[in-house]
């Protein structure tokens, strides 16, 4: 971006007004973010940088609201801190108990999409695959359809989907349906829900990576005799696995951050973070609320890192190894 | 002669010298053996996305259709009210209420009341007459006593709206389980006593003016977007890749942020009593009692929804300007065009492709939102979303939710298809 030897007087002005304009613009994009961070350590209830958070003084600053975090729900929050009152936080803790609920979900529905994606992802990136554009564009509508048509129609679904209890079939499955033998109100539920959102991403970035993948390299492990499931562990999978994993990643930040779905047809035994995160913000903000988001902010930091390590990982195997 | 064991022979021509006929090692004709080998791929590659595609239909697009049947049809009257609809059916429309009419619905309400649908059934005929849902439960309480006839007068002395032409009409329409009149609602139009289509009075219009809304409002993100959007993704494409990579950062970490993350700090910030009026004060741009109202209205969904909208409109604009030749601009230079005008003739049409795709992905994005306007809209920021989000939840009127949300669905999908047509599905790009 340096300025040509010939630029006027106007054009120089101009390009450091430009470059003023973007360090504003980065401002904007970043600034709300990294403002939650130091507002979640105020020892006030205040939403505001306090005079003492200004002077640095450290009686502004305080844990309390990760200790909040931590003790809401408890039976007896007040108890010495031994052993037995970390068991009590670890049972009745509300956030835990949503942190845990958002870790099992978000596993269990990213291996799902992700398992189907990427196969489909392989299908789709073929040349032979009949009607492509439109498989493709429904495998990707639920990413385009706003989420509360989505969880509108699932909220339907899976109350009027029940089977039986008394039925063979219906015990079989009785553990993982509602004691009406019903998807709504189920872990099983939320999972298909958050697979069916997290998919379109495991596909959008499964079939960007195979669209540089050579396809003579099967061709040429086939010829030395590989048959397609040796061709595709041995020869596809390694070259695809950082797009697979990013896809992966993808999904489990989409599940991990879902709050319609999750408010239409989750039950109470399914709080998840963002839902707790909803009712907290709806009936009484407190600062609280900020040091989750700290924490949730720290969370995608790490995320992030791994996706950008996997992508620069995924252009040097396959030679596009920026300059 | 090539003999069918040469392995070099693998196409031979017929015999026949006028027209010779390819065929394979093994005798076959190539055509058949080349379309076979295709249908077999073809097979193979279906049978790769078959586990999904199912999967999506069966979580995705039965409940999306399941739901928008819901928009057409209600039983809640015809199911409940079996005799009185009857009679609808055998009677042609404008043929006064007679006494086998009164005598079915008198029925129908004693029946009703019995089993204890009529509070169903109040709910159903409230969503076209308001007001109505008290009349069947108090006339269902008096029915389960027992009315003698003559019904006629029985009915209309336990409740003189019973002879109400009006309520006669809604319960023809309601006595078939299809109907239109949630789509026609959805409009604010109504059918009038001559039965035609007529607008609502005027205070009770409401979702035209907020599908408006929510398609002014997202124009309106798409714009800011863009306007923000655009001098970052020209400086991203134009600093070289190991700056550049590192300031992505900054566009990609609120993109992986959580939008709850992101909507919350936005109401942080834009408090009256929050950072940014504490800066305002602070500079004296605004007196101390004069703290802007930046949140619970229109100005908070703008705000937070491009901040959170940002980098769908600056990766698209990215990649596409990379790929943006710098001599095109130089010699556009070189040959005397100003550094505007080589901008504006030169640079910026080439930007169009990664222009249009941010900008239909935002405006996809934006009118179907949810979150972001329920948390910080306020009453003004409330969007189309919001109202369906309210009839599922509180008014219970699921048809209704059904009908605006097929609306919406419908022009999100035309969108989505200009989307495809203009700039490919497979072009979706996430950072």
């Amino acid at each position: 971006m340096a300025l040509p030897t010939y630029a006027s007087p106007l054009e120089r002005i101009w390009h450091w007004a430009y470059i003023a304009i973007c360090v504003a613009i980065f401002f904007f994009l970043i600034a709300p973010i990294v403002v939650v961070i130091p507002l979640s350590f105020n020892a006030e209830p205040y939403f505001t940088f306090t005079e003492k958070m200004r002077s640095f003084d450290p009686e502004g600053y305080s844990l309390r609201w990760y200790d909040t975090l931590l003790t809401f729900g408890m039976a007896n929050p007040d108890a010495p801190r031994t052993g037995s009152w970390w068991a009590d936080a670890w049972n009745n803790a509300r956030w835990i108990g949503a942190a845990k609920n958002s870790i099992i979900i978000g596993i269990f529905s990213t291996i799902l999409a992700t398992v189907l994606g990427t196969l489909a992802a392989l299908g789709l990136s073929r040349p032979e695959m009949p009607f492509r554009r439109i498989i493709m564009a429904i495998l990707i509508s639920p990413m385009i359809v706003p989420i509360i048509i989505t969880a509108t129609g699932m909220f339907f679904f899976y109350s009027s989907a029940c089977v039986d209890t008394t039925s063979t079939f219906g015990r079989l499955l009785a553990p993982v349906l509602s004691n009406s033998g019903c998807l709504a109100n189920t872990y099983l539920g939320v999972i298909l829900a958050h697979a069916t959102l997290g998919i379109p991403f495991v596909i959008i970035t499964v079939t960007a990576t195979l669209i540089g993948f050579d396809q003579s390299l099967n061709r040429a492990a086939a010829s030395l005799g590989a048959n397609p499931r040796t061709t595709f562990f041995k020869v596809t999978m390694p070259l695809i696995l950082p797009g697979v994993i990013s896809g992966a990643l993808f999904a489990f930040v989409t599940s991990f951050d879902e709050v319609v779905a999750a408010l239409f047809i989750a039950g109470p035994d399914q709080q998840t973070i963002p839902r707790q995160m909803w009712n907290g913000i709806r009936e009484q903000i407190s600062p609280a609320i900020l040091a989750v988001a700290t924490l949730l902010v720290i969370f995608s930091i790490a995320l992030l890192a791994t996706v950008e390590l996997l992508r620069r990982r995924g252009e040097r195997l396959r030679g596009l190894t920026p300059a | 002669m090539a003999s069918a064991l040469d392995p070099h022979a693998a196409v031979v021509a017929g015999a026949s010298g006028a027209s010779p006929r390819l065929t394979t090692a093994d005798g076959q004709p190539l055509a058949r053996a080349l379309a076979r080998a295709s249908a077999r791929a073809r097979r193979r590659a279906f049978l790769l996305v078959a586990p999904l595609l199912l999967f999506v239909v069966v979580t995705f697009v039965i409940p999306i259709g399941q739901m928008l049947h819901r928009s057409i049809y209600n039983d809640g009257f015809a199911a409940n009210m079996p005799q009185i609809s009857a009679w609808f059916a055998e009677n042609p429309s404008g043929t006064q209420p007679d006494e086998a009419a009164f005598a079915a619905l008198a029925a129908d309400l004693k029946t009703a009341a019995d089993i204890r649908t009529i509070g169903i059934v109040g709910t159903r005929m409230n969503y076209d007459v308001p007001g109505t849902r008290s009349l069947f439960t108090s006339t269902g309480r008096k029915a389960r006593a027992g009315f003698e006839p003559p019904f006629r007068e029985a009915l209309i002395e336990a409740d003189e709206d019973w002879g109400d032409p009006t309520l006669w009409r809604a319960m023809r329409s309601a006595s078939t389980a299809y109907t239109a009149n949630f789509y026609l609602a959805a409009v604010d139009r109504t059918r009038d006593d001559q039965n035609s289509i007529v607008q609502v009075p005027e205070r009770q219009q409401v979702y035209v003016m907020l599908f408006q809304r929510t398609f002014w409002l997202s124009l309106v993100i798409t714009g800011l977007t863009f306007l923000l959007g655009f001098p970052i993704a020209h400086l991203l494409a134009t600093l070289p890749m190991r700056k550049s990579n590192l300031l992505m950062i900054l566009v990609l970490l609120p993109f992986w942020t959580s939008l709850l993350v992101r909507t919350t700090a936005w109401m942080v910030l834009l408090q009256q009593q929050g950072v940014v009026n504490d800066i305002l004060v602070w500079l004296g741009v605004v007196g101390q009692d004069g703290r802007l109202k930046l949140i619970y209205n229109q100005v908070g969904t703008i705000i937070a929804m491009t901040h959170i909208l940002l980098p769908f409109m600056i990766l698209p604009l990215y990649s596409v300007m990379r790929t943006i030749n710098p001599s095109y601009v130089r010699a556009a230079r070189s040959l005397g065009a100003s550094s505007w005008t080589a901008f504006r003739r030169v640079y910026f049409p080439q930007t169009l492709p990664g222009l249009g795709a941010g900008a239909l992905l935002v405006f996809i994005l934006a009118v179907g939102y949810y979150i972001t306007p329920a948390l910080v809209g306020g009453s003004s920021g409330q969007l189309i979303s919001n109202m369906i989000a309210m009839h599922m939840t509180e008014t219970l009127n699921w048809s209704m939710a059904a009908a605006l949300a097929a609306i919406l669905l419908a022009s999100v999908l035309v969108l989505y298809w200009i989307y495809d047509r203009l700039v490919g599905i497979d072009n979706l790009k996430l950072g």
